[in-house]
């Protein structure tokens, strides 16, 4: 990418974003770790961990509205490749326990010296190394995404019957997951984590970092979405968009596009998975609850679909919303409002909030524009032409 | 009258004999084998089993089923034998006296494997001649489950008064399974009692055909042709099982799918709360439910018949009001509908949390929903039989009311031509409210079904959305026979499939068969065609 390009692919929204998030990138982790604890403006590790969630809830955002806000491909099983990035990252980190855990199996993991597993099973190799565990993060979710994409794009699955579909996968990840032969842990999933490169999971140090990088994660993958949506690809994804058959009808293979942005989404949600396990410290099959990515959806709308910055903020802003009001007494209504959340974004503000904001911006630009306009030309007396209606 | 009179009166006698003797009786072979319960010593149990349980004593049963149970108490020291009942008052056994109490030293006679056995031989040749026919089966069967020698005698005996046809082969297939583990018995009996056992043809059967021991060879060999004719049968037969589990199975899905086939199929709304229109259903079924018990006790066996037109009304208007509320701003915009009508998914089920708790409510069955009956070698429960025919009957109004009704008519032409049946003068909004509004309704009365065999809970409607959806997409949109068919061959396949990959991955496979499905017929089974189906 060329300094050019980028200059040019970003507005001003994506300016503020990006800098925004860099901020608090760096800003963050150096108050939680210089300040002296209990001052007015240090952050709290727990906030610190907290915060690292939401950055990786905006970056699986940020993977869907790529392909809703600018494919028209409403995948209801996103969750699923979140889930998988997670286990993957998971996995890394099992092995890292070594002797440590309850049982003293310095190769097998607890649950599986629980479940008289003599040996690992052959899908846990390599997962000691962290080069080979952090390829997986990207590799398993992009190759279920295009094995999946190519079966479904190829025989022009589109609409609802993808959402279903993607239901049904990550539907049926969760029930297998949920099996303890299946060798992931089962219900319990993977937990009680303790180094990441040597480095202790739960030390202040180490989650500053984890956040430090959950926000560059975040900003390399605004880039590449804003690279991939600003070039000439991104048009097409938006014709595919706004009228799948006329483009296929100009010659452009569709089912190519809209696999190659599916693919890449789906490993932008894995690497979101992969940062949000360490952080949060355990990962388990209720990640692919169908629930969660129709969840994650929703955030999506609520920030505005197709700005990629209502994503993320989106993101941000459910979950603020979410952790402030199920820890507190309103905890019972918390389902009411989310639901009510659906319902109302999706009748009275279907550009999400970022969308009605761009939108209003504009029109009030518009507005100084022509009322500037209008003063010049009365200033040089002349009568501008009435446009026809 | 006389006749009469008299032989009440003999009858009367002889009880008073009976309570005046039996007491205080002299000691004779009853008691003394009784007494052997005392010695603790496991040759003279067997033999006391063997006098008691044929002295033809009234107190026979009790002690030996006292036995069964460890309530036979005995004394070492005194050599008296106690029956404790279950109610903890006790007996003398050998008198039949009530006692006060069982003194401290005695302790319950001791039983190994061997001597269990023949307790239950011996239960089973005191009950082989009961009454009630029920318990001369459940006798006849329990000796064909022992198949002890010592209980020949007893279920000859029987053989020769038994009226009842069902006791009697039940007491037939008792004496073969006897003969054929008595080492005396001839080659031709044997023969004969291999050639009884391969007409009832279970798994009982083949266990005791494959457990036969040493024989002569002509046994042998019948046996083994007896074991492969019923094997085959009983492959048949679990065929038979797995296709009604598949059919009832089947009937659950079409019963949750069909109204998803009317909201989504007929009018392409994509209803994420229609499993909460079934957990609706189930509990205006228990609010029903509660209302009867606490006024009205006597109606308990009509409830379903009382909420399932209130389900209907219920789920129907909460339908109506949604569709005008809410997806009628959405109409062209599915992915839209399908958000909105998730979070409202979530509205309805927090609310019932609320208002009802968020644990398990009781729904009970009516005494005509309850219970099985064997049909051949299967069980087939009443709730699963009356579920299916339900479902058939509510498809069946369905498409009667979709073909010949006015409003059947102008939902039709709704759905084909919007524009058009609107120039004709049919309300189109209407009629997209009551087509809503009827769909909701009969997700309400699959709620009613559903109770009787799942757990009333906030959670119910969530279990069932996932593979309605699949049902209606699999069977093809648009099209009612499609959702027939969808529900009845993912039913079955998933039920062939249990057995082979176990539940869970029998169902991941159904999913995962689905979707590569979906991939070679993107538009179902039955696919509309025409340009109608791009719009």
């Amino acid at each position: 990418m060329t300094p050019h390009m980028l200059t040019r692919s970003l507005d001003r929204s994506a300016t503020i974003f990006l800098a925004v998030v860099a901020a608090c990138g760096i800003l963050i982790p150096l108050s939680n770790l210089l300040l002296p604890a209990g001052s007015f403006l240090q952050v709290p590790t727990y906030l610190v961990a907290l915060w690292g969630k939401y950055v990786c809830y905006a970056i699986l955002a940020l993977a869907i509205d790529l392909i809703w806000g600018y494919c028209g491909i409403l995948s209801l099983g996103h969750g699923a490749f979140f889930a998988l990035g997670g286990y993957a990252m998971g996995m890394y980190l099992m092995r890292q326990i070594g002797s440590r855990g309850v049982y003293g199996n310095p190769i097998l993991p607890d649950f599986m010296v629980f479940l008289n597993y003599s040996k690992l099973p052959w899908y846990w190799y390599g997962f000691d190394m962290f080069w080979f565990a952090a390829l997986m993060v990207l590799v398993v979710p992009g190759l279920l995404a295009f094995c999946f994409g190519w079966l479904a794009f190829r025989s022009r699955v589109t609409g609802v019957y993808l959402s279903i579909i993607t239901q049904a996968m990550t539907y049926a990840l969760l029930l297998a997951f949920f099996r303890n032969d299946f060798g992931f842990g089962g219900n319990n999933g993977l937990t009680d984590f303790k180094d990441i490169l040597g480095f202790n999971v739960q030390a202040e140090g180490t989650r500053a970092a984890l956040f430090a990088l959950s926000c560059l994660a975040l900003i390399v993958c605004f880039l590449i979405c804003r690279a991939i949506v600003s070039s000439k690809l991104g048009k097409v994804l938006i014709a595919v968009r706004d009228a799948e058959s006329r483009t296929r009808f100009l010659g452009y293979r569709v089912e190519s596009y809209k696999l190659f942005v599916f693919t890449v989404s789906a490993c932008m949600a894995g690497v979101a998975g992969a940062l949000y396990v360490p952080q949060v410290g355990i990962i388990n099959p209720s990640e692919f609850a169908p629930g969660n990515s129709i969840e994650a959806v929703i955030w999506v709308a609520v920030g505005g679909r197709g700005t990629l910055v209502g994503a993320a903020l989106g993101a941000v802003v459910v979950n603020y919303a979410k952790t402030f009001f199920t820890s507190g007494m309103l905890a019972p209504y918390w389902l009411f409002m989310l639901g009510a959340l659906f319902i109302l974004v999706t009748l009275l503000l279907p550009k999400g909030i970022v969308g009605t904001f761009n939108t209003w911006w504009d029109s009030s630009k518009e507005k100084r524009n022509a009322a500037t306009l209008a003063s010049a030309a009365a200033e040089d007396g002349v009568i501008e032409p009435k446009m026809a209606e | 009258m006389l006749a009469y009179l008299s032989a009440r009166l003999c009858s009367l006698a002889l009880s008073l004999l009976l309570i005046a003797f039996a007491p205080p009786a002299l000691a004779g072979p009853f008691e003394d084998g009784v007494a052997k319960f005392a010695n603790d010593d496991y040759s003279d149990t067997e033999e006391a089993i063997g006098v008691v349980a044929g002295s033809g004593n009234p107190l026979a049963f009790p002690i030996i089923s006292a036995l069964q149970d460890g309530r036979l108490m005995a004394d070492p020291d005194s050599k008296k034998v106690y029956v404790t009942g279950t109610d903890g008052k006790s007996i003398d056994a050998a008198t039949g006296q009530p006692v006060a109490s069982v003194p401290d030293s005695a302790s319950a006679v001791r039983l190994n494997n061997r001597l269990r056995r023949s307790v239950d031989a011996a239960v089973g040749g005191l009950t082989l001649q009961s009454p009630d026919v029920g318990t001369r089966l459940q006798a006849a069967q329990s000796v064909f489950k022992s198949h002890e020698e010592t209980a020949l005698e007893a279920v000859d005996a029987a053989l020769a008064k038994e009226t009842s046809r069902s006791v009697k082969t039940a007491l037939g297939e008792a004496r073969a399974a006897i003969l054929l583990f008595k080492a005396d018995a001839s080659e031709v009996e044997k023969l004969e009692a291999v050639a009884t056992l391969k007409v009832r043809g279970d798994q009982e059967v083949m266990a005791l055909l494959t457990g036969l021991g040493d024989q002569p060879p002509s046994v042998t060999k019948a046996a083994a042709s007896a074991i492969g004719s019923i094997q085959s049968s009983l492959a048949i037969w679990s065929m038979v099982q797995n296709a009604w589990y598949g059919l009832s199975l089947g009937s659950v899905l079409l019963l949750a799918a069909i109204g998803l086939a009317i909201t989504f199929g007929v009018m392409g709304v994509i209803n994420m709360a229609h499993g909460e229109m079934v957990m609706i259903g189930a509990y205006t079924t228990f609010v029903v439910q509660e209302v009867i018990r606490t006024r009205y006790p006597g109606l308990f066996d009509y409830s379903l018949l009382i909420a399932v037109p209130l389900a209907f009304v219920v789920a129907g208007a909460i339908g109506v009001l949604i569709e005008r509320s809410i997806i009628r701003f959405l109409y062209g915009r599915p992915l839209e509908t399908l958000l909105a009508t998730w979070g409202l998914s979530l509205v309805l089920q927090q609310a019932v949390r609320t208002m009802f708790g968020p644990t398990n409510r009781e729904v009970g069955n009516p005494s005509w929903m309850s219970g099985a009956f064997e049909f051949g070698q299967i069980t087939i429960t009443y709730n699963r039989l009356w579920i299916l025919v339900f479902t058939l009957a509510v498809f069946a109004i369905l498409l009667a009311m979709l073909r010949y009704t006015a409003l059947g008519l102008e939902m039709r032409a709704v759905t084909q031509n919007r524009r058009m049946a609107a120039s004709m003068g049919i309300a189109t909004s209407r009629v997209d409210a009551l087509t809503f509004g009827l769909g909701s309704g009969i997700a309400g009365i699959a709620g009613v079904a559903l109770s009787q065999i799942d757990n009333v809970s906030p959670n119910l409607g969530q279990s069932y959305v996932i593979d309605s959806f699949m049902v209606v997409v699999f069977g093809g949109v648009g099209n009612l026979w499609g959702t027939l068919v969808g529900a009845f061959t993912l039913g079955i396949a998933n039920k062939f499939l249990e057995p082979v990959a176990g539940a869970v991955l029998g169902k991941i496979a159904i999913l995962v068969l689905i979707i590569l499905f979906i991939q070679k017929r993107p538009r179902g089974l039955f696919a509309l065609k025409g340009r109608a189906v791009e719009a």
